[in-house]
């Protein structure tokens, strides 16, 4: 037996950190992956939630996160190789203009 | 059954099955070399033992005993790591697979034929291999060595796309037993219609479609010609393991060819009805029969990679994407919602 | 025993998690993000969701992690240039952070009441989802569908960008 509020405390952890790595890495692959670490941690509250009132759409929803974050991976990498092409760089600081 | 007793057969059976699934990679190795050597009008390995039936452990030992390069300028710790998760993804799918009936040993010992049933084996085979293609992604990655680069590359960008085929090629199978445990699906596949063709998903729920998709989209998992890009010996050296020698080469062979174990005995379960078969006999017989008929059945589909092997040219790799992405994955599709139809219909 | 499970698992996630922020080569952070991943995918079969569990390190770990993984190999990301913080944000920024945790975990260990779970406590076998699925969340399943197929095109729209030769994309 472990109380609900464990899970959630980690949940809130995960996504602290994602926002902490979102917050101080200059590296645009790891800020992104910062996000799909939040993702994940919001992905833990809503099954931990599910079994906490028994209700499987607390799962679904896991589901259509998991969708999201998948699109969101594919354009946002595709993203990523275009302004490498532009720019010859990942660091987010250094990719301050507007155009090309 | 007391619990200490379970763990104990279970112990007994997790050794035996490793055993059992080493050698037969080791034999796999010994059968590729003799198949398509004879295919080529060669004799292949005869030195060592009874037509060379020793060969597997004279190549043991040589790679035990070589050398174990570690080149300058790569990432130590991945390069040493690669290998090992390689092997252990490749190694550990055979957990799930279930290989005959449930047995029963004295009064006291009644245990099915499989490591563990888990009522989602399809899926943790899936998941299993789809974390396998770390190893040559990051043995290719930390080489620090441009073909090994290129090679990781071409592995992982060719097995997210015919992941995509695979999985939906098993659907089908999916939809009409309507179970993801593998025992369940075997048992769904069991009988004959028309008195005498068996039951099983290739003949029987018109999964031919999904099985050849199945069969291609192996082919191009495991890296194996005609799909073997990855380690195309005439553009790439040996692709991702080029820097890679002794032991830690031997553990990029046995994931290899482990994988390919596994995918044949996730085709004999899906598509070839498992252990099912004419069984008779006394009652040893009656559980031996059925592993009898699996192994026979993994066997035919090795032997069909293999004669694949020593057939076909390699493809080039934008064909291959191509196949993957314009082909392969509007068939199975299209399969999917075909057996869909037919199943909904009927009921 | 569920509750040493969760420990361990949970420990994992975290030092993991931690691992992504310290690490300055994206391939390591890369790779603690797929430790994490793995830990969560254990936490979710401890709380009975087998089915979550199983397309989370498919889908998770085994595809759109390989496909960071692919995208640090084909740009060949090196390591990462550290530009300082600024000393507000040590001297502010970490003992807030702090501050605020404990206060959260103080909030919800006195006030989530006694919800307890149980090992397994609600088995979402893959039938009962795919039923939920298709009947109750049509309407967002179509959606989402739609949006995929939007994600689709928007990568290869972007990653094959005219005017270089080479058509890699992940």
């Amino acid at each position: 037996m472990v109380p609900l509020s464990y899970y959630l405390i980690l949940s809130g952890i995960l996504f602290a950190c994602g926002v902490t790595g979102f917050l101080i890495k200059r590296n645009i692959i790891t800020i992104f992956m910062s996000i799909e670490l939040m993702l994940n941690g919001v992905n833990l509250s809503f099954v931990a939630f599910a079994a906490q009132w028994h209700a499987l759409s607390g799962q679904i929803f896991v589901f259509f996160v998991m969708v999201v974050a998948a699109a969101e991976a594919a354009v946002g990498l595709a993203i990523i190789i275009a302004v490498y092409r532009t720019r010859e760089t990942l660091n987010v600081d250094q990719v301050n203009l507007l155009k090309l | 059954m007391s619990v200490g007793l379970f763990i104990l057969v279970s112990l007994v059976k997790i050794a035996l099955v490793f055993f059992i699934l080493l050698t037969a990679v080791a034999y796999t190795v010994w059968l590729e070399r003799k198949v398509v050597g004879h295919m080529q009008n060669r004799w292949g390995p005869t030195r060592v033992g009874p037509f060379g039936l020793l060969q597997p452990a004279a190549d043991g030992v040589k790679f035990l005993f070589k050398e174990d390069l570690t080149p300058p300028h790569v990432h130590k710790t991945l390069y040493i790591a690669a290998p090992m998760i390689a092997v252990m993804f490749a190694l550990t799918s055979i957990a799930v697979i279930p290989f005959g009936n449930w047995v029963a040993i004295g009064d006291t010992i009644y245990t099915p034929l499989q490591i563990t049933d888990v009522n989602i084996g399809l899926l943790v085979i899936l998941g299993v291999t789809s974390l396998g293609v770390y190893g040559i992604a990051l043995s290719g990655w930390s080489s620090n060595n441009k073909y090994s680069l290129l090679g990781g590359l071409r592995a992982s960008a060719q097995m997210i796309s015919y992941e995509i085929s695979l999985g939906l090629s098993l659907v089908g199978v999916l939809i009409l037993s309507g179970s993801f445990s593998l025992r369940e699906i075997v048992q769904a596949q069991s009988g004959h219609f028309w008195g005498f063709i068996p039951k099983w998903n290739i003949f029987y729920g018109g999964q031919f479609v999904a099985f050849f998709v199945y069969l291609m989209a192996a082919y191009a998992e495991t890296n194996r010609i005609p799909f073997d890009l990855p380690e195309a010996e005439t553009e790439l050296v040996a692709g991702y393991h080029t820097e890679y020698s002794a032991m830690k080469f031997a553990m990029f062979f046995m994931a290899e060819y482990a994988n390919m174990v596994t995918v044949g005995c996730l085709a004999t379960l899906l598509f070839l009805g498992g252990w099912s078969g004419p069984i008779f006999g006394p009652y040893i017989l009656q559980v031996l029969l059925p592993v009898f008929w699996f192994v026979a059945k993994v066997f035919v589909f090795m032997f069909i990679y293999i004669w694949v092997r020593g057939t076909l040219p390699r493809f080039r790799y934008d064909q291959l994407m191509a196949f993957g992405w314009k082909f392969l994955l509007p068939v199975a599709i299209a399969n999917v919602v075909i057996t869909a139809l037919i199943v909904a219909l009927r009921s | 025993m569920h509750l040493i499970l969760f420990l361990i698992f949970g420990a994992v996630c975290v030092a993991g998690a931690v691992n992504l922020l310290l690490q300055h080569h994206p391939i390591d952070s890369a790779l603690s993000l797929v430790v994490v991943m793995g830990a969560l995918a254990a936490e979710y079969l401890l709380l009975g969701a087998e089915f979550v569990a199983a397309v989370q390190v498919i889908v998770y770990a085994g595809a759109i992690m390989v496909l960071f993984v692919f995208v640090i190999m084909l740009l060949n990301a090196g390591e990462e240039a550290r530009s300082g913080g600024s000393r507000i944000a040590w001297v502010i920024g970490v003992p807030g952070m702090l501050l605020g945790g404990i206060l959260m975990s103080w909030v919800l260990l006195k006030h989530s009441g006694t919800g307890q779970v149980e090992v397994g406590s609600l088995p979402g076998s893959p039938q009962d989802i795919g039923w939920l699925l298709f009947h109750d969340f049509l309407l967002p399943f179509e959606v989402t569908s739609i949006l995929v197929l939007i994600a689709i095109m928007g990568a290869v729209v972007l990653a094959s960008h005219a005017q270089s030769a080479e058509k890699k994309e992940g």
